[in-house]
C-alpha cells in the first residue's frame, strides 16, 4: 500500500490553494497589465486595448533606451563590485572557526531585518556633505594637516578640507545598490564554497600551485555556479531597482523603474508604462536564457 | 630496495595544539627507497605526522630534513614531496588528464610535454585511456589511481599516503595493497603511508613506526614488530596477545626467568636483555604460540600451565580458547588450526587442559 502522501488526492488539495493563488494575483493581474501595453488612452483615465504597438515604438525612443542601457550599467557595476566584495567575505565567513560562523552569517542577512527606505535613509546620512564620510575624513585631513605643519610642511593638503560630494550622483546609485543586493551575493557564494572539499585545495598547494593559483584554478571553478546564483540574484533586482536611484540618485541617475513608476502615477500613461515593464522583463528573459544557453554550451564542451 | 641511507629524518618533532600535543617530540628516520607505515590508533598523531611533513601542517618545535636539507619551514607548494589524499582530492571539474597533468601545467612544463608525462603516469597507474573521462565517471578505486598518478607524475622525493585504502571495499583493498608495493618497487620512490590497519601495515610496509599518543613506540620491520614488540602497548595493538605480569627471577646468559603468581613454574625464555632482579615485567605471548593437549605435554623442557576452557571463538580457520588459569586473573587465549571439522573438536567447555610453549616462544618486556 502506498503512503497516504502518495494519494493523487493528497496532491490535488495541497497543490490547489497555491496555484489558485498564482493564478488569481500573479499570472492574470500580469496577463491584464501585458495587456495594457497594447491599449491606447482614451481621455483622462479611459484606455482601450487596440493591439497598437505605438507603446513599445516610443520605449524604443533614444531616451528611454539611454535609461535602459544605464539601468543595465548600474545593475552590471553593482554585480561586479558585489562579485569582488562579496566572495573575500564569504571566503572568510566559511574559513572562520565553526564558532563564529553563524554569528558571522547573521551580521550578513541582519540589514534584512530593517525597512529599505530606513537603511537607504541612514545611507543618506551617511555619505552627505556633512555626513560621516565626510566627517570622518575632515578629522583625518585635520590630524595630517596638523602633522605636515609640525614637520614644517604647513598647506600640503591644501588650505582647507573639501568634502567630498558622495550623494545624488551615479556613484551614490551604484554604493547603494550594492549595499543593499550584497547579501544576495554572499550567500550562494557561501553555500557553494562552504561544500567546497577543503583537501581539494590542499592538493592544489600541493602539487606546487601557489595560493592564488590555487584560487584560480580550484576555488573559482568550483564556486562557479554559485558566483552565477548570486549574480542573477543581483543583477535582476538590481536592474528593476526604484527606491536605491530615487533617493540617492542626481537628476540624470534614474533607472528604468523610476521612468515606470512615473508613467504609472504622475504622468497616468498606464500603456506605456505597462509596455516598459514587459521590455525590461523580455531584456531580463533573454539574460537569463542567454546564460541557460551559455552554460549548456560549456558543459557540453566539457563533456566532449 | 632500503639502504641505511635516511632520506627524511626528522628530530624532536612536536606539534602543539593549544595544551594537547598531537605529535610529541618524535624522532624518526625513513631510509630512502623504503615503503615506510606510520601505524596506530585514531587519533594518535600520525596523519599530523604525515601532514607536517607534506608541509601542510608547520611544527610546533623540532626539524625535518628532506636529504639533508631542513624543509621544516619550506611551504607545502616548494617540498619535493607529494601527496595522495584519504578523500584522494581529485578535481571534479577536470578530466583525469588535466587531474594528473596539473602540477606539471603550474610549474610551467609544455603542453606537449605535460600530456605525454601524464599519460606515461596513468599507464603507470594502470589507466591508460582514461585520459578523456571525468571524475565522476571513475569509481573510487579508479579515482585513487588518478590521485596516484597525479602525485607520482611530479616525481616526489617522497611519495606520502594517508589512509590511501580506508576507502575501498574489502576485496578491492586486499588488490590495491599488492598493487601499491609493486609499484613502489617499480618507481622506486619512497612511500610512507599512514594507517590504522595493522593488517595492511604488515603486509606492505618494510618498516612500520607505532605511534600512541604523539610519540613513536616503536620502529621495526614487520615480524620483527610482531615477535619482538619493544613494548605492552606495541605487543597488544599489533595481532592478539596475552600479558602475563610477573617479577624477573634471573636475567643472565640470554636467559630471563620470570616468576608469575599466576603461573605454576618460572618461566623461562630466551632472550637477549638485562633486566634487574626482582624487576616487575611481562610476560608477552601470542595465542598461537601455545601448545593446548588434554595431557601433559611430557618433555621437560617446555613452559606450562593448566586450567579451564571457559570460552570458544570460532574463527573459520582457527579456533581460540579462553582458558583459566587462576582466579580473578585474565583468561590466557589460545589459538588452535581446525584442523579437523568442528564437529569433532578437540576441546569443549568446561575442559581441563594443559598449555606448553618452549623457550624460543614470546618475549619478556618490563614496560
Amino acid at each position: 500500500m502506498d503512503p497516504w502522501w502518495r494519494h493523487p488526492l493528497v496532491f490535488w488539495v495541497l497543490g490547489l490553494p497555491p496555484t489558485a493563488w498564482l493564478l488569481g494575483f500573479f499570472l492574470i493581474p500580469l496577463g491584464i497589465v501585458w495587456l495594457f501595453s497594447f491599449a491606447e488612452l482614451r481621455g483622462v483615465i479611459g484606455m482601450e486595448v487596440t493591439g497598437t504597438l505605438a507603446n513599445y515604438a516610443r520605449a524604443l525612443d533614444p531616451l528611454y533606451l539611454e535609461i535602459f542601457g544605464k539601468s543595465f550599467l548600474f545593475a552590471g557595476m553593482t554585480t561586479v563590485v558585489s562579485l569582488v566584495a562579496g566572495f573575500p567575505v564569504a571566503m572568510a565567513i566559511v574559513f572562520a572557526s565553526p564558532r563564529w560562523r553563524p554569528v558571522l552569517l547573521l551580521l550578513v542577512i541582519l540589514p534584512f531585518w530593517t525597512n529599505l527606505l530606513i537603511r537607504t535613509y541612514a545611507l543618506i546620512a551617511v555619505l552627505r556633505i556633512r555626513g560621516f564620510v565626510n566627517f570622518s575624513l575632515e578629522w583625518l585631513w585635520e590630524r595630517g594637516d596638523w602633522g605636515l605643519a609640525l614637520i614644517g610642511l604647513p598647506g600640503v593638503l591644501g588650505d582647507r578640507f573639501e568634502p567630498l560630494e558622495l550623494l545624488y550622483n551615479n556613484t551614490a546609485v551604484v554604493i547603494g545598490l550594492v549595499y543593499v543586493h550584497l547579501p544576495f551575493m554572499v550567500l550562494p557564494l557561501y553555500a557553494a564554497l562552504e561544500r567546497l572539499d577543503r583537501s581539494l585545495i590542499e592538493a592544489a598547494l600541493d602539487l606546487g600551485a601557489s595560493q592564488w593559483t590555487a584560487f584560480r584554478t580550484v576555488i573559482v571553478p568550483l564556486a562557479f555556479p554559485g558566483i552565477v546564483s548570486g549574480a542573477i540574484l543581483v543583477f535582476i533586482p538590481a536592474l528593476g531597482s526604484f527606491l536605491t536611484p530615487d533617493l540617492l540618485g542626481g537628476t540624470d541617475s534614474q533607472m528604468i523603474a523610476n521612468v515606470i513608476e512615473r508613467q504609472f502615477k504622475g504622468a497616468n500613461d498606464w500603456p506605456f508604462g505597462a509596455a516598459l515593464s514587459f521590455l525590461l522583463m523580455y531584456l531580463t528573459f533573454g539574460a537569463l536564457a542567454l546564460r541557460a544557453v551559455l552554460s549548456r554550451g560549456r558543459s557540453a564542451m566539457d563533456a566532449g | 630496495m632500503s639502504t641505511e641511507d635516511p632520506i627524511i629524518e626528522i628530530r624532536g618533532l612536536t606539534k602543539r595544539y593549544g595544551s594537547l600535543a598531537a605529535v610529541d617530540a618524535v624522532d624518526l628516520d625513513i631510509r630512502r627507497g623504503e615503503f615506510f607505515a606510520l601505524l596506530g590508533p585514531s587519533g594518535c598523531g600520525k596523519t599530523t605526522l604525515l601532514r607536517m611533513i607534506a608541509g601542510l601542517e608547520m611544527p610546533t618545535g623540532g626539524t625535518i630534513r628532506l636529504e639533508g636539507n631542513d624543509v621544516s619551514a619550506v611551504p607545502v607548494n616548494k617540498r619535493p614531496v607529494n601527496m595522495v589524499f584519504q578523500s584522494y582530492a581529485v578535481f571534479p571539474h577536470m578530466s583525469v588528464l588535466d587531474n594528473v597533468g596539473y602540477g606539471l601545467r603550474i610549474a610551467g612544463v609544455t603542453r606537449e610535454e605535460t600530456r605525454h608525462r601524464a599519460e606515461e603516469a596513468l599507464a603507470l597507474v594502470k589507466l591508460a585511456g582514461y585520459g578523456a573521462r571525468r571524475p565522476d565517471q571513475l569509481s573510487g578505486g579508479q579515482r585513487q589511481r588518478v590521485a596516484l598518478a597525479r602525485a607520482l607524475v611530479k616525481q616526489p622525493k617522497v611519495l606520502l599516503l594517508d589512509e590511501p585504502l580506508s576507502a575501498l571495499d574489502a576485496k578491492l583493498r586486499e588488490q590495491m595493497r599488492l598493487e601499491l608495493v609493486n609499484l613502489q618497487d617499480s618507481v622506486g620512490i619512497t612511500f610512507v603511508i599512514v594507517t590504522h590497519d595493522q593488517s595492511e601495515a604488515l603486509s606492505m610496509a618494510d618498516r612500520i613506526a607505532v605511534m600512541d599518543a604523539g610519540q613513536v613506540r616503536q620502529v621495526a620491520p614487520p615480524a620483527e614488530l610482531y615477535e619482538f614488540p619493544a613494548n605492552r602497548f606495541v605487543a597488544d595493538f599489533i595481532g592478539s596477545v596475552n600479558l602475563i605480569e610477573g617479577q624477573v627471577e634471573s636475567c643472565d646468559a640470554g636467559i630471563v626467568t620470570l616468576s608469575c603468581p599466576d603461573l605454576p613454574a618460572p618461566v623461562v625464555i630466551r632472550q637477549q636483555v638485562t633486566y634487574a632482579t626482582g624487576t616487575t615485567a611481562w610476560l608477552a605471548l601470542r595465542p598461537e604460540k601455545i601448545d593446548i593437549t588434554h595431557e601433559p605435554d611430557g618433555d621437560g623442557t617446555s613452559n606450562l600451565a593448566h586450567g579451564v576452557v571457559e570460552e570458544i571463538t570460532y574463527l573459520g580457520e582457527t579456533s581460540v580458547y579462553h582458558v583459566r588459569v587462576a582466579p580473578d586473573v585474565p583468561l590466557i587465549k589460545v589459538s588452535s588450526a581446525n584442523l579437523d571439522r568442528v564437529t569433532r573438536r578437540r576441546f569443549t567447555w568446561g575442559d581441563n587442559v594443559h598449555l606448553s610453549w618452549t623457550s624460543e616462544c614470546g618475549v619478556v618486556l618490563d614496560r
